[in-house]
């Protein structure tokens, strides 16, 4: 653990993703108790309010600005990363789930097993994500549990993928040999002794696809195919925000920053675990 | 005489591969009874380790492939069952000890846990009494503070403590027969001494039956009852270890014993080198395989395999694979020299 904060300390890059991601997990988790405005209920008095700090005429106490509706900026942004945020996680930790076994079943028995699980994963790749997201929400109707399994359905593969490689190296290693050898199965062989040889790129995979997932799941919403209203949602900020966009531009700045500044985040904290991982990584720089 | 705890017939297996069929193993018998300790000698590839390998149904097949023979073990043919019912010998039964401790195991597991493994599948030990046995597994094999070390992880251990720690998972079931696979290879001359200490003292308290499989004709003759030379897929020689080492019938045995070091080597004299390189098993040679590396071959090596058989003057149990007369040829070339 100390090790942990020294190698994050060395990194600003790192430290700068784990503050900024800690900051909206935070505030995501702690919505309720922050004292915010009612992220749905807004007052038609108050509808394009500019942010108070912004030295505009604005009445009410809005940080960011009111929205057309005179909902509150702030307070959406918080409760919209929470749904945000929940749904991308699950949708990674779900495809995570399903794509490592997958990948540790095709690299394991290899042959017929592999090709027809890699081919899947090749067409699905070839055929594009955002296309195959909107066919399935189309057909299935906007949910939270639909969308949860609609990105996690774009999000297995890589996993897949990239587990399938590590186990084609695990397997030949000699500790397998000696696990057969004291009887175990092949079931046992591959979760009991592979799967914690491949958990770290998995772990890499996964902060890769959470950040990729959030800017699919905002940009579902966007399209008016995510998480159905009343809930806030990002996506959709921006899509009801635009209209505005000259007379009031906050309604689309803040979620839009909000979405970039996430996404970064992850994005910084998957490189940084990716190096503290890869022991040929430390100890430089 | 009771039946032998294990006995291989006529053994022969292959590897199907692009460069062709490679025999592996060829037609290879013999038997081990309870309680005796068989040193398996040989060079690379010639089929110590793959034979028994493919006995326990560990050689991938493909490529592998058991073309013919028997392994009866307690009365049951073991290449005729089923992989479960494998499974339950392995690790149970049979147990076994893997070359290299850095890599046979699990560096992401604690040594308890690969340690219970075996315990827990056997024997239908709960977690907590799988744990105190355990403990008394590595406390047995020489590892102090077992109790504490035994939640640590592979890297904790050194070399030594990590083939310690491999051979309590290979003896953790009272297995009848525990077959070693270049087991002190891998180790400091040191460490492979105390290593040999250890398994010479379980062998003494527990009677287990010990196929060790090595290189290293020392290692043999300090450990083994009987040795089983082998080369190029078949047995040359067998035999009681001090009628081999005393008076080699066989040229591959006796060119391996000339060259190690003695006591009496002087530093200035080159050691004896087999001359040559191995057969490509791809093609079997015709009649005795190390024949095109012998100096004392004769023409029927190189068109007949001799059979495994005792000649004359030879001390009981002692068998070799040869046409030849060894000790008479070597007696006459020291006439001639004197």
């Amino acid at each position: 653990m100390r090790s942990f904060f020294s190698a994050l300390l060395r990194s600003k890059a790192g430290l700068f993703g784990w503050i900024i991601l800690s900051i909206f997990v935070l505030a995501a988790l702690l919505a309720p108790v922050l004292g915010l405005d009612s992220p749905v209920r807004g007052s038609l008095s108050a509808r394009l309010d500019p942010p108070t700090w912004t030295g505009l005429f604005s009445p009410g106490p809005h940080p960011l600005g009111t929205d057309q509706l005179g909902r509150d900026i702030l307070s959406r942004i918080i409760y919209g990363s929470r749904v945000t945020l929940a749904v991308a996680a699950a949708a990674v930790i779900l495809g995570g789930i399903v794509g490592v076994g997958l990948g540790i079943v095709a690299g394991y028995f290899r042959g017929m097993t592999d090709r027809i699980l890699m081919r899947l994963v090749d067409i699905q790749l070839a055929f594009p994500l955002m296309l195959l997201a909107l066919l399935v929400v189309a057909a299935l109707g906007p949910s939270l549990r639909n969308i949860i399994i609609v990105l996690a359905l774009t999000s297995w593969i890589r996993y897949a993928r990239i587990i399938r490689g590590q186990v084609l190296a695990v397997r030949e290693r000699e500790f397998v040999q000696s696990a057969r050898a004291i009887g175990s199965g092949t079931l046992r062989i591959m979760f009991r002794h592979i799967l914690p040889n491949v958990l770290t790129p998995a772990l890499v995979v996964g902060t890769l696809e959470l950040a990729r997932v959030i800017i699919m799941d905002a940009a579902l919403s966007f399209l008016g195919l995510g998480v159905p209203p009343p809930a806030p949602s990002w996506g959709r900020m921006l899509a009801d925000g635009r209209t505005y966009l000259s007379t009031a531009w906050w309604i689309v700045t803040f979620p839009g920053l909000a979405i970039v500044l996430t996404v970064l985040s992850v994005n910084l904290v998957g490189d940084w675990l990716r190096d503290y991982f890869d022991p040929k990584q430390r100890g430089l720089k | 005489m009771t039946a032998p705890l294990l006995e291989v017939k006529n053994l022969s297996v292959v590897f199907d591969t692009e460069g062709g069929t490679v025999h592996a193993v060829n037609d290879v018998s013999y038997t081990i009874e309870a309680g005796e300790t068989l040193g398996i000698v040989g060079e690379s590839g010639s089929g110590k380790s793959v034979h028994v390998l493919a006995m326990l149904g560990l050689i991938p097949r493909p490529p592998g492939r058991i073309v013919s023979g028997s392994v009866l073990f307690e009365g049951r043919d073991l290449l005729k069952l089923s992989e479960a019912e494998l499974r339950n010998i392995r690790g149970g039964r049979i147990g076994f000890v893997f070359q290299d401790p850095m890599t046979s195991l699990n560096p992401v597991l604690t040594v308890e846990r690969q340690l219970i493994e075996p315990l827990t599948r056997h024997e239908g030990l709960s977690r907590r009494k799988a744990r105190e046995r355990a403990v008394e597994l590595l406390d047995l094999v020489g590892i102090p503070s077992a109790d504490r070390r035994i939640g640590q992880y592979p890297h904790q251990f050194s070399g030594g403590m990590r083939q310690r720690v491999m051979i309590a998972i290979g003896l953790a079931c009272s297995p009848k027969l525990l077959i070693a696979d270049e087991a002190t290879t891998a180790l400091d001359v040191t460490v492979q001494a105390q290593v040999l200490d250890l398994v010479r003292d379980l062998k003494k308290r527990f009677g287990t039956t010990v196929i060790w499989i090595t290189h290293d004709m020392g290692v043999v003759a300090g450990l083994a009852d009987n040795v089983q030379v082998m080369y190029g897929g078949r047995i040359m020689e067998r035999g009681p270890v001090r009628s081999i080492f005393k008076q080699p019938h066989s040229a591959y045995t006796w060119g391996l014993l000339r060259s190690l070091p003695h006591g009496e080597t002087r530093l200035t004299k080159r050691l004896y080198q087999i001359p040559g390189q191995p057969p490509d098993l791809t093609e079997p040679p015709v009649g005795d395989p190390f024949a095109p590396r012998n100096p004392f071959a004769t023409p029927r090596c190189f068109t007949e395999t001799p059979p495994l058989r005792q000649i004359e003057g030879m001390a009981p149990g002692h068998q070799v694979a040869a046409w030849y007369d060894l000790p008479a040829l070597l007696a006459a070339e020291q006439g001639t020299e004197r």
